[in-house]
């Protein structure tokens, strides 16, 4: 076994021959701007100035009161520029790519937002901008299609396989053998060959890093839990990485459960019926048939419905070091209205995942207790969506 | 000796150029996929690569895509391309040699992969999202069992690089165009040439060049540096269409085209 961009016995590099230098090339790349002070010095400017870093620790009085139990604080990654997370990892990427001399970048997208962070990246460092997309996806996310288009990238309706996210990641990955040379694969969360899920997973971790010391300010230690959604896991793993020698931080990575336990109809790769294998690139657990074919995943988020996930989180679950549960489509529409209507805040329909689990985690918790939920996305594009859901049609 | 390395040493023997033809596995049915390989071994096919259809065939184009898809759609799996590769070897010799995504051989068990097909009487395995890399398990069970793995050279290729690929090659060396996919596509075929020419110096193993080839033109633009070519997509198509004679006609084409302009 390649030992290289190992988490245990998960990640790896299982791509095609044609993409190895390239992946060879943004490792070296990746590893010699990692410890130039120049290069983070340019990133820290541009997640603080461009993004509006760091993001506040918000201490959310009304829903503490809700539950009656710890203090839940919510770290506000939806304040960021374009609306999520997302952003830390396109701009590092982007900031790379550029470093690198690549004139062009390619990614994927589920819901959108990787794609607007990607085309906002683009945008800001002059580079040309191709998004792959399911067709689907294109459908029922026009606003966000609209956004890319506005910000000069080239949006691709990908109707292959199961035209979805992760038939997207594959049109996206042919997109870039086909054109090593001068492309960049700016890939959307924490999975794929390595160095992706260790880079991004870099990208990330400052979540973490900045809610230690935001907590530390506000309770004088350290947080109880941590609560995030995990999809294919980016804003999780940036959560928890810097807690993850941390014992006393019980940390809950949660899941897309969808419409019920059945095949195909949930995203609980960790939580369910996933099993080792590989996907795009990774050894990672995985939703698959029994002779070995990728299972379609659903979600009400589309940013939480893929068969895959980064494969550290496959090493955090085997090591027990995170527990990854699940909730509900309906579990996270309620959680959806209820920080709504309690805090003033809509959360994106992924984060609504990390907040609907507080409803099985505040009972088990203790007033001088605090829990931190990462707020990964705000929840604008979701509000026809969740319209729908409620039986309101408005016109988008 | 496998299958393969006699073909191939006789190729070479009589100053050919072998052809390799791409076939999916239960593409449009199983009992066409065998009379696929029977017609096209009678149109000048020296060896057979029978696709194991994948959901997410991320080295493939459009068509193997979409062939892979009706495939599994079919009910396509592993162990019915055991019966097919069972039934070829009722009434052929031709090397075959699978080609299919390491997930679903993961997933078998490798071990028990590489022995179920060998007793099957396939020859030898590609898998195209299996690098170098991470290659090294896979080709120490193979090696055991005299089942050949593919190994990969490409354009980007570095030298080095090369040198390590063609210590551990067996059979063929797979050598990829600059197309990055599967799929008939206009191809520059000097890039891949040269790194042919370059991978001489390192081996003796045939090399079989891939990736874009759908006409005889281009099968024998693409065999000039080379010991092989392989066609897929532009033969997967016609079967998926229904176009049988298409796809031996065309087979019979490249045959022809080729001899004509090689064989001495």
């Amino acid at each position: 076994m390649n030992t290289k961009g190992r988490f245990g016995q998960y990640g790896g590099q299982y791509v095609p021959e044609i993409v190895m230098p390239a992946l060879n090339e943004l490792e070296a790349a990746y590893l010699r701007y990692k410890e130039d002070p120049d290069f983070q010095n340019q990133f820290r400017t541009l997640l603080r100035e461009y993004a509006g870093r760091p993001t506040n620790l918000y201490y959310a009085e009304k829903l503490t009161k809700h539950y009656g139990r710890a203090r839940i604080f919510l770290k506000r990654e939806d304040l960021l520029h374009t609306g999520a997370h997302k952003i830390n990892n396109a701009l590092g990427q982007a900031l790379l790519a550029k470093l690198m001399g690549k004139k062009r970048i390619v990614a994927e997208t589920g819901a959108g937002q990787h794609g607007v962070a990607s085309a906002t990246v683009a945008a800001l460092f002059g580079m040309e901008c191709h998004v792959f997309m399911g067709a689907l996806d294109v459908e029922r996310q026009k606003l966000n299609v609209f956004r890319m288009k506005l910000l000069g990238a080239k949006v691709i309706p990908v109707t292959s396989g199961t035209g979805t996210l992760k038939d997207a990641t594959s049109e996206a990955i042919r997109y870039w053998a086909t054109n090593i040379t001068d492309t960049h694969y700016i890939i959307g969360s924490a999975v794929g060959p390595h160095p992706y899920p260790t880079m991004v997973r870099d990208f990330q971790k400052i979540i973490g890093e900045e809610i230690r010391e935001q907590i530390k300010e506000k309770t004088g230690g350290l947080p109880n839990y941590l609560v995030a959604c995990v999809g294919g896991g980016s804003n999780a793993i940036g959560t928890f990485f810097d807690f993850r020698d941390e014992q006393s931080v019980r940390k809950f990575g949660v899941e897309a459960g969808g419409r019920s336990d059945k095949v195909a109809d949930n995203a609980k790769t960790l939580s369910g019926a996933g099993e080792p294998g590989i996907l795009h690139g990774a050894f990672s657990y995985l939703l698959q048939t029994p002779d070995g074919q990728v299972v379609e995943a659903y979600s009400i988020s589309a940013g939480l419905d893929y068969p895959g996930v980064g494969p550290e989180h496959s090493y955090f679950k085997d090591a027990g070091i995170v527990r990854y549960v699940s909730v509900t489509d309906q579990e996270a529409l309620d959680a959806f209205q209820r920080l709504s209507k309690i805090e003033g805040i809509i959360p994106a329909l992924e984060s609504s995942h990390a907040l609907a689990y507080l409803e099985t985690l505040m009972p088990e918790t203790k007033p001088e207790e605090s829990v931190v939920v990462c707020l990964s996305g705000r929840g604008d594009k979701d509000v026809a969506m969740v319209a729908r859901a409620l039986g309101e049609d408005i016109e988008l | 000796m496998t299958r393969i390395d006699k073909v191939m040493a006789g190729l070479k023997a009589a100053g050919k150029k072998g052809m390799f033809i791409y076939i999916t596995a239960g593409v449009p049915d199983a009992a066409t996929t065998i009379e696929a390989v029977r017609q096209a071994k009678r149109a000048g096919a020296d060896v057979i690569e029978l696709g194991l259809p994948f959901s997410d065939p991320m080295a493939d184009g459009p068509v193997i895509q979409t062939a892979s898809v009706a495939a599994l759609k079919n009910g396509m799996t592993l162990a019915g391309a055991l019966d097919i590769v069972r039934e070829i070897r009722k009434f052929s010799d031709i090397p075959l040699i699978g080609m299919g995504y390491i997930n679903n051989m993961y997933h078998y068990g490798l071990e028990r992969f590489v022995r179920d097909f060998k007793a099957a009487g396939m020859d030898g395995v590609i898998i195209p999202d299996l690098p170098h890399e991470e290659s090294g398990g896979m080709r120490r069970i193979c090696a055991a069992q005299d089942f050949v793995l593919a190994e990969f050279i490409t354009p980007g290729t570095t030298e080095p690089r090369m040198e390590q690929t063609c210590r551990d090659a067996a059979g063929f060396i797979y050598c990829v165009s600059n197309n990055g996919v599967t799929g008939v596509k206009k191809v520059d075929y000097h890039p891949i040439g040269q790194v042919c020419a370059k991978a001489r110096k390192y081996t003796d193993t045939p090399l079989a060049v891939g990736f874009g080839i759908g006409s005889a033109e281009a099968a024998v633009e693409a065999a000039e540096e080379a010991d092989a070519v392989i066609v897929g997509s532009a033969v997967v198509r016609c079967l998926l269409d229904h176009r049988m004679d298409d796809a031996v006609a065309l087979i019979r084409e490249m045959r022809q085209a080729l001899d004509a302009r090689y064989a001495v």
